[in-house]
């Protein structure tokens, strides 16, 4: 059974479609990127597969079953700009927060929760910032908070939205290491990347996205001239420019 | 003052005062950290026809209905605004500033029309506008002992459930927590915590009860805990505070200076507050510029003598070498001399030995924090921030690292060896 499948999901804001008809089934234990153009929907795409934007059709099912009675397995890292930093908390507390779920209603987190929490952020290299309060962390620190939160979690599927950007070589590094850890231990990751450099370095599967789904599997079967023309079209050309000539596909 | 305290009515006063401060003051840390400051104004404002409503009805000013009927137009107000933002292009402070006065518009109305009509003791809902702390008697008290003890519980026992929602609501949502309800549930309880304060209180002012506790609790803390606790404290402790000075002088209104005392905490904590007070980040600045001054100018030189083997500097070098002039310049040199850093003359600036040695101390703090922040990963685990980023304090073993670095890219501090090695 896939880990994420969907069938024909198209999500529309005032009539204009975001993302059209786009199925696939995500195999287990790969690390997946979706890329694709600004405004191609990436970010509609895990937000609507996780219901945090109301789809206008389609089904999605994680190891088949709905998504809704999946959340405890399904681990998300958003874009680091959707929350409040200056909100009165450290590190240690955010991370702690992944673990509510399991918690349950009522009960506080324990010493065993707190330690499990540590242990996520050491996964970040950021145990030594456990007690910071967040605001005082950099750019890239609060993504690992982020990242050792979904960890913390403890899920099998897990969504990044750009996780990449933004962020120091140091984490980017980190992020890396991270998502090697969690393919070696069998858990599927979708992560929304921009950055077509590195796709080959990173991701052993890609989805080409722009509005519709363009391709979808193995990054060296997929990730080619033909497949980036039609989900750039002239755009590319830009985007080599942009890059000081280097071709992504180098 | 203490004969008034001994006035049972007084005392009735007292204690519903400083209920309200702590409900209002808990709750309304989650209402400014959800951004939902104004909200509250808008919720007490739309509270008034729901009173003026329960009084026609009713016909009389018991609290119960008066408090339902203002819980439900202000949650009626509340659910308008998120619905407004929600499925039209108004923004938030457009939605709030429509329902706001239009409904406070419709329960003036109301409130003439009761004036009018009513006879005799009957009329008087005035009270609601600035609330009438000395018109509490103790059942009123009563309801809001049950409604405090109901609203703290509830926080208490879903503490960490409000935090996560407050903090981010769409995690919260991925977890598969009940999001909406608790939502839900902590809406109403801020509607609660506004209507009751209504009476003491009343309309206009209550937004203040919910703010300023809450903002005063976020200059002392950086944990929500530990805020809520606070907000509390200088909820009740204003309740207090605006009841005794306002209880010996007659014709004094309470409410009004129970917000004039958290607003008085609040400017105090504004400017007090250790880490995060006004005056305390002057003075931090202060010696900040200070130190950076001497830092600069001290590192300037040493890197000067470096370069061009020549041991003392005139003004222009001076000048060239370090971002300082002026008055600031001067001062800092003074302050150096002073120090017995530089030798103390006019023309030509030199180290003593303890300045040299000083600067290059300086200097190779500096140029390890570059190594530092090269190698963030590898050195993730050193506690430079406890220790004020003074990487010499730090074990040998910790330090040969970034010797090493130093060495590699050639930018170990070469003065003071050069200098020992020609004794």
């Amino acid at each position: 059974m896939n880990p994420v499948s969907t069938n024909n999901i198209t999500v529309a804001y005032h009539r204009k479609p975001v993302i059209q008809n786009v199925s696939f089934e995500a195999p287990e234990g790969k690390l997946i990127g979706i890329v694709g153009p600004n405004g191609a929907g990436k970010s509609t795409l895990i937000k609507s597969i996780l219901g945090l934007v109301p789809k206008a059709s389609g089904n999605i099912s994680i190891y088949g079953k709905p998504y809704k009675k999946q959340r405890q397995i399904v681990g998300y890292v958003p874009q680091r700009g959707s929350v409040d930093w200056d909100f009165p908390t450290n590190a240690l507390d955010v991370v702690l927060m992944g673990k509510y779920g399991q918690i349950g209603l009522f009960r506080r987190p324990n010493k065993k929760d707190k330690q499990e929490a540590l242990e996520c952020l050491a996964q970040v290299g950021m145990e030594a910032f456990a007690n910071r309060q967040i605001s005082q962390l950099s750019g890239g620190q609060q993504q690992r908070v982020f990242l050792a939160r979904a960890l913390a979690q403890n899920a099998s599927v897990y969504f990044m939205d750009e996780p990449f950007v933004g962020v120091d070589a140091a984490t980017e590094k980190a992020i890396i290491q991270l998502l090697t850890d969690l393919k070696s231990k069998g858990k599927t990751v979708l992560v929304v990347h921009h950055d077509l450099q590195t796709v080959k370095d990173y991701f052993d599967w890609v989805m080409l996205l722009n509005i519709r789904k363009i391709a979808f599997g193995p990054t060296e079967d997929v990730f080619t001239q033909d497949n980036l023309q039609k989900t750039y079209g002239g755009r590319l050309a830009f985007l080599d420019q942009e890059s000081n000539g280097v071709n992504p596909l180098a | 003052m203490l004969d008034l305290l001994a006035n049972p009515n007084t005392q009735w006063v007292l204690v519903g005062t400083m209920l309200l401060g702590i409900t209002s003051g808990v709750l309304g840390s989650f209402a400014l950290l959800r951004r939902q400051s104004l909200l509250g104004d808008a919720m007490s404002h739309a509270a008034l026809p729901g009173i003026c409503i329960a009084f026609i009805i009713v016909g009389s000013k018991e609290m119960l209905p008066l408090i339902i009927g203002a819980g439900i137009t202000a949650y009626i107000g509340t659910y308008l605004i998120q619905a407004f933002v929600k499925h039209s292009r108004i923004k938030t402070d457009t939605a709030i500033g429509l329902v706001l006065s239009v409904f406070f518009g419709i329960g003036i109305v109301l409130l003439t029309y009761i004036n009018r009509n009513a006879t005799g003791n009957q009329s008087g809902l005035n009270e609601f506008i600035f609330g009438q702390a000395a018109a509490m008697v103790r059942s009123d008290v009563n309801l809001f002992v049950i409604a405090a003890i109901a609203l703290l519980t509830i926080t208490f026992l879903l503490f960490k459930e409000l935090k996560i929602i407050t903090f981010d609501r769409e995690f919260a949502q991925g977890l598969g927590l009940p999001t909406v309800f608790i939502n839900g549930l902590l809406m109403t309880m801020i509607v609660a915590s506004v209507v009751i304060g209504l009476q003491a209180v009343g309309v206009v002012l209550m937004a203040a009860m919910l703010i300023a506790p809450a903002i005063t609790a976020k200059y002392w803390t950086d944990r929500l805990d530990v805020m809520v606790i606070l907000s509390g404290v200088v909820g009740g402790l204003s309740g207090l505070l605006g009841t005794l000075i306002s209880a010996p002088i007659s014709g004094m209104p309470t409410g009004p200076l129970i917000i004039v005392s958290s607003c008085s905490l609040f400017f105090l904590s504004l400017i007090f507050a250790p880490k995060k007070g006004l005056l305390t980040k002057a003075i931090r600045l202060m010696k900040l510029r200070r130190s950076t001054g001497d830092n600069q100018v001290m590192q300037g030189m040493y890197e000067f003598i470096e370069d061009t083997d020549r041991d003392t500097l005139s003004f222009e070098d001076l000048i060239r070498v370090q971002p300082l002039s002026g008055l600031r310049l001067q001062q800092t040199i003074k302050r150096l001399q002073k120090r017995n850093l530089l030798h103390p003359s006019s023309e030509t600036y030199q180290f003593t030995d303890k300045g040299i040695k000083a600067a290059h101390q300086i200097t190779l703090n500096q140029r390890m924090l570059q190594m530092y922040s090269m190698h963030e990963m590898q050195f993730a685990h050193l506690p430079m921030e406890k220790n004020n980023w003074d990487f010499l304090s730090l074990p040998n073993s910790e330090q040969q690292p970034l010797f090493e670095l130093l060495t590699k890219h050639e930018l170990f501090p070469s003065v003071l060896q050069e200098r020992n090695e020609d004794r």
